[in-house]
C-alpha cells in the first residue's frame, strides 16, 4: 500500500509490515529468570505488607515474591492464583504505579518500587508455559450457577465455583470469552492472544460451559436463569456509551473508543485497520489513553487527547500519561469540546477551554480548533441492558438480590479495573458457596 | 595523601596491601599485572618440595555462596598448592623481586614435616632475593591429608618444631600462616611465637561445603558426582577472622607479635578494621579474583581519605581497637540503651516489628497507620530492630543518662558496674 502517516483522511497501511510488528510488540517485555531474581531479592517482606492491602484481590505478594527469589516461580504463581485466578492478565493490565507498587516501601525509600507487575507476569508465565493449573474441581455438590457475562468478574466467579464443586454455565454475548481482557486493553499490553490463552487455562479446572453468543434480555432473561439455576451471577460490564452532547457528533469519522478497540483488538493483520490522519480523542481515562496510543502506533500522524478538567483529575495515571506522551500523543487538558465541524464527516473539533469554578466547570469563553479526520469518544461507559427488578444506584447494580448476585465494573464499589472485577467475582462465589451449601 | 608505606617486620611496601598466596600469585604473569595495578606486595603462590608438581582436579575447583544480584559473599576451593614446577616458580620469583625491587615479595612453603626437607626448600629459595617466607600451616583440603597444611597447623608442637627449623636454616624472616580450623586460635599463634615466628598470617581457609546439588545430591563444586569439603574465604569470613586476629592480639602470651590479616578483606574498610583490631598490614585474595587486581586503587584511595580524615598515620592506626576488644564479663551493665525509631525516615516495612514480635522482646508497637514505637518499658536494647531495618540510621540505640530511670526495670541508671560484682554471679567479689 502507498498510504503514509500523511495521507489525508481515514486509510489502512500508513505503515510498512515491520513497523506493526514493532510497535505492537510486548509494551513491557517479560523477566527472565536472572532479572526476575535481582527483581525479587530487593522485596523487603514487609510486615503485613501495604502492597497486599493495596491489591483489590490481596495477592500476598511478598510471599510470591519470596518464592520467586528462592527459585519456585510455579508455587509462587500458585500463591497468586489462589487468591486472583486471572494473574496472569492482571500482571499485564493492572495500574500497579497506583496499587502495589504505589504502596510499595521501596517506592517510599527511593522512588523505585519492587516491580510487583512483572514479577508477577514472570510467576505466572512460567507456570503456565509448564502446564501447571493448581486447581482441581471439588466433589460435585449438584448445584447449577448461571454466570452471565464472561469478562474478568464472570471468569473469576465460575472458576471459584467450580473449585467448589458446583457446575456452571457461563453466557456471553461476544463470539469470544474474556471481556474487556479480549475486545478491550491495548493490544501491546497483552500479546500472543495471551487472554484467550488465559480463558483456555481457567477453564480447564472443568465443570465450567461456556455459551457464547448468548445475550441477556435478547436470547435469555434473567427470571429463566433464575428458574432454571440455583444461583446467578451477573457480571455483564458496562455496554453503553455516553455520548459527547455536542452538535455533529453523529458525523463520519466520530466513534466510541471502545469499539475502535475492540476491532483492533480482534484484527489479524493491523496493516488493514483504517486510522485518521489527524485523531482526537476526547476523554482522560484508561480508554482515551488506549486509543490515542495506539492510533498513533498505527500511523495517525497527529493524535490529541482532549480531556476536559486538570490534568491531575484524569483517571489514566502519571505512568500511562507519560506513555501516551512519550509516542507522540499531545495531551490538551482543561478543554472540552463544543461541536464537531465537518460537511458529511468530521474536519475539525471545536473545543471551548474550561475553568473549575465552585459551581463546577465552565467554558472560558475562548475557543479554537482542532484538524481532525477521526474522533474517538472515550468519555465513560454506561451500564447498558440491565434487566428489570435488579436495585441500580449511581448508574450501577447496588448489590445482590434473592439469588442474584453481580460483581465487576457493572456493580457498585471498588474501581473499574480488571483486578477489582476478579476480587468481586471470587467473593461472589464465595457467597454464593455459602448460600447453597450452608458451608 | 596519607603515606601508606609500610614496613611489615621489616619487609617495606608502598602499601599495606598484599596479595595472599592464592592462585592471583602463582606466575610472573599474574603477580606483574598485579604490581601494575598497584598492589603493595604479594605471598608467592605456596611452592612445595622439589620433584614431581602436586596435581590439581582437573574438574571445578571453586564453589560459592552468592548475595543478592549474584554478588559474591562466599568462595570456597580445592585448589592444592602450585602445580608448576620448583625450578620455573623460582626463577619467576627471582625475575619478579629484581624487577620490582620496591614491592615486597614473601614466599609461601609447605613441604613435609621433616626438617631436611624444610632445609632443603629454604636453601633453594635463598638465591630468589624474596623478602621473607610465609609458611602455610593452614590449606585445610587435599594437603592435609598428606599430613602437611592444616594438619600442621592443628598441632601447636609441630608449628613450633617446623619455626625453629625454619629460623634455624633461614635469615629471612618468617610468617606462620594459621588455620582457624582449630578451636583456640592462640595456641598455635603462641607456639609460633615459641618457634621464633617474626609474626603470624591468619586466617587461612575454613573447611566447607559451598552447597549441596539438590539434583545429583553431592556437595559444590561436584568432581564427577562427589565433591569434598573445600577452604572457604571471601567476604563471609571477614567476622570469623578478625576476632581471631583480636584474640592473639589481646593476648597476654602473644601480644606484639605482629601480625597479616586475611580473611573477606574486600574494601579499604575491612581493611582498616583489620588494622584497627591488631594486624599490620593485610592479605587479599577473593576480592581481587571476584573483581580483579584494579580493586586496590580503591583500597589505597579510600585508606589515605580515611587516614587524612582521622589526622593520623597508618601507623596510629594499627591496634587501636584492641584495648577496647574485652570480655563479656567487663561489659557495663549499667549502660542502658532503648531503640529510637525516627518517624521521618522510616518506610513502614514492619520488619522491626515482626523480627521484635515474633522472636524478641514485644518492645514495639504498630499503630493501624502502620507508625512504629518502641515501648520502652519492654526494650532490652537488643538491637536486632537496628539490624533488620533496610534503612540505615532509622533505628538507633540512644543511651539513659547516668540517673535516669530504665522504664523497663524501673531502675536508676548507675555507675559502671559488671558481671564480676554483680549480686546475681555465684562468683562475685564484693566491690572494694
Amino acid at each position: 500500500m502507498s498510504n503514509s502517516p500523511l495521507t489525508p483522511g481515514i486509510v489502512p497501511g500508513r505503515l510498512q509490515a515491520e513497523a506493526y510488528a514493532r510497535n505492537f510488540a510486548d509494551h513491557e517485555p517479560p523477566l527472565d529468570r536472572h532479572e526476575a531474581r535481582v527483581a525479587a531479592d530487593r522485596c523487603y517482606f514487609c510486615h503485613d505488607a501495604p502492597c497486599i492491602a493495596a491489591c483489590p484481590t490481596s495477592i500476598d505478594i511478598p510471599l510470591f515474591i519470596r518464592q520467586i527469589a528462592t527459585g519456585t516461580p510455579e508455587a509462587a504463581a500458585t500463591t497468586i492464583w489462589s487468591q486472583n485466578i486471572l494473574g496472569g492478565i492482571c500482571a499485564r493490565v493492572c495500574p500497579t504505579e497506583t496499587l502495589c507498587e504505589e504502596a510499595c516501601v521501596r517506592e517510599a525509600a527511593e522512588g523505585k518500587p519492587v516491580e510487583i507487575g512483572r514479577l508477577q507476569r514472570y510467576a505466572t508465565d512460567v507456570a503456565m508455559a509448564r502446564g501447571l493449573h493448581p486447581f482441581t474441581r471439588g466433589a460435585p455438590t449438584g448445584k447449577r450457577v448461571a454466570v452471565v457475562g464472561a469478562g474478568p468478574a464472570g471468569l473469576a466467579c465460575a472458576h471459584r465455583l467450580a473449585m467448589h464443586g458446583h457446575d456452571v454455565v457461563v453466557f456471553e454475548r461476544r463470539p469470544k470469552a474474556g471481556g474487556l481482557n479480549e475486545y478491550g486493553i491495548a493490544s501491546y499490553k497483552a500479546t500472543g492472544g495471551f487472554a484467550q490463552k488465559e480463558v483456555d487455562w481457567l477453564l480447564s479446572i472443568g465443570g465450567i460451559e461456556l455459551r457464547c453468543g448468548v445475550e441477556l434480555g435478547r436470547d435469555v432473561t434473567l427470571s429463566q436463569l433464575e428458574a432454571e439455576y440455583d444461583a446467578v451471577f451477573l457480571g455483564i460490564g458496562l455496554a453503553g456509551v455516553n455520548a459527547l452532547r455536542a452538535p455533529g457528533e453523529d458525523k463520519a469519522g466520530v466513534r466510541d473508543a471502545v469499539d475502535f478497540i475492540a476491532e483492533l483488538r480482534q484484527t489479524a493483520d493491523l496493516a488493514t485497520l483504517p486510522i485518521g490522519r489527524d485523531v482526537v480523542v476526547i476523554g482522560g481515562g484508561m480508554t482515551a489513553v488506549d486509543a490515542a496510543v495506539q492510533s498513533k502506533l498505527l500511523g495517525a500522524e497527529n493524535v490529541t487527547i482532549v480531556y476536559r478538567r486538570g490534568q491531575e483529575k484524569m483517571s489514566a495515571s502519571a505512568y500511562e500519561q507519560d506513555h501516551a506522551t512519550s509516542v507522540g500523543v499531545r495531551i490538551i487538558c482543561n478543554a472540552m469540546p463544543v461541536a464537531i465541524h465537518g460537511n458529511g464527516a468530521v474536519r475539525e473539533v471545536e473545543l471551548a477551554y474550561t475553568v473549575e469554578t465552585p459551581e463546577g466547570l465552565k467554558p472560558t469563553g475562548e475557543t479554537f480548533r482542532l484538524k481532525a479526520d477521526q474522533v474517538f469518544k472515550a468519555i465513560g461507559q454506561t451500564l447498558a441492558g440491565a434487566p428489570e427488578g435488579l436495585a441500580v444506584a449511581g448508574g450501577k447494580f447496588a448489590g445482590p438480590a434473592g439469588r442474584v448476585w453481580v460483581g465487576g465494573d457493572c456493580a457498585a464499589g471498588g474501581e473499574d479495573l480488571t483486578v477489582t472485577a476478579v476480587a468481586e467475582g471470587r467473593d461472589a462465589a464465595e457467597a454464593i458457596h455459602q448460600r447453597l451449601t450452608g458451608a | 595523601m596519607a603515606n601508606l608505606s609500610s614496613d611489615f617486620i621489616g619487609i617495606k611496601s608502598p602499601n599495606p596491601f598484599w596479595l595472599a598466596s592464592a592462585p592471583p600469585t602463582d606466575k610472573q604473569y599474574n603477580v606483574e599485572r598485579a604490581f601494575e595495578a598497584g598492589w603493595g606486595g604479594v605471598v608467592w603462590k605456596t611452592l612445595g618440595a622439589e620433584g614431581p608438581p602436586v596435581v590439581n582436579v582437573n574438574g571445578p575447583r571453586y564453589g560459592a555462596v552468592w548475595g543478592a544480584d549474584r554478588r559474591l559473599l562466599g568462595l570456597n576451593n580445592i585448589e592444592l598448592i602450585t602445580d608448576r614446577p620448583l625450578e620455573v616458580n623460582l626463577r619467576e620469583i627471582k625475575a619478579v623481586k629484581r624487577k620490582w625491587r620496591d614491592r615486597a615479595l614473601v614466599i609461601s612453603l609447605m613441604v613435609p614435616c621433616d626438617e631436611d626437607s624444610w632445609k632443603d626448600i629454604l636453601h633453594r629459595i635463598e638465591d630468589t632475593e624474596a623478602d621473607g617466607v610465609e609458611l602455610n600451616f593452614g590449606c585445610p583440603h587435599g594437603m592435609a591429608e598428606r599430613g602437611m597444611g592444616s594438619a600442621v597447623g592443628q598441632v601447636p608442637e609441630y608449628i613450633e618444631m617446623v619455626t625453629r627449623w625454619v629460623k634455624q636454616h633461614s635469615r629471612m624472616p618468617c610468617i606462620v600462616k594459621l588455620t582457624p580450623n582449630i578451636t583456640d586460635i592462640r595456641k598455635p599463634a603462641e607456639a609460633a611465637r615459641r618457634g621464633g615466628a617474626d609474626a603470624v598470617s591468619l586466617i587461612n581457609t575454613i573447611n566447607s561445603i559451598t552447597s549441596v546439588n539438590l539434583d545429583d545430591f553431592s556437595p559444590e563444586p561436584m568432581i564427577d558426582g562427589k565433591g569434598t569439603h573445600g577452604g572457604y574465604c571471601g567476604p563471609a569470613v571477614k567476622p570469623i577472622a578478625l576476632n581471631m586476629v583480636a584474640e592473639i592480639a589481646r593476648s597476654p602470651e602473644t601480644r606484639g607479635l605482629p601480625i597479616s590479616g586475611i580473611g573477606g578483606v574486600t574494601t579499604w574498610r575491612d581493611a582498616a578494621e583489620f588494622l584497627a583490631l591488631g594486624a599490620g598490614n593485610v592479605q587479599v585474595c577473593t576480592a581481587a579474583m571476584t573483581y580483579g587486581f584494579k580493586i586496590v586503587q580503591e583500597m589505597i584511595s579510600g585508606l589515605s581519605q580515611y587516614l587524612d580524615d582521622k589526622q593520623i598515620g597508618l601507623s596510629d592506626l594499627v591496634g587501636r581497637a584492641v584495648p577496647n576488644v574485652t570480655d563479656w564479663q567487663y561489659l557495663n551493665l549499667n549502660y542502658v540503651t532503648k531503640a529510637r525509631i525516627d518517624q521521618d525516615a522510616c518506610i513502614k516495612c514492619g520488619r522491626c516489628y515482626a523480627a521484635c514480635e515474633d522472636t524478641s522482646h514485644q518492645a514495639i508497637a504498630m499503630s493501624a497507620d502502620r507508625t512504629f514505637t518502641v515501648k520502652d518499658e519492654e526494650c532490652v536494647a537488643c538491637n536486632l530492630c537496628v539490624n533488620v531495618c533496610p534503612v540505615e540510621n532509622c533505628i538507633t540505640m540512644v543511651p539513659l543518662p547516668k540517673g535516669a530511670v530504665d522504664p523497663r526495670t524501673g531502675r536508676k541508671v548507675g555507675d559502671y558496674a559488671n558481671w564480676t560484682t554483680h549480686p546475681n554471679n555465684p562468683s562475685a567479689q564484693a566491690a572494694e
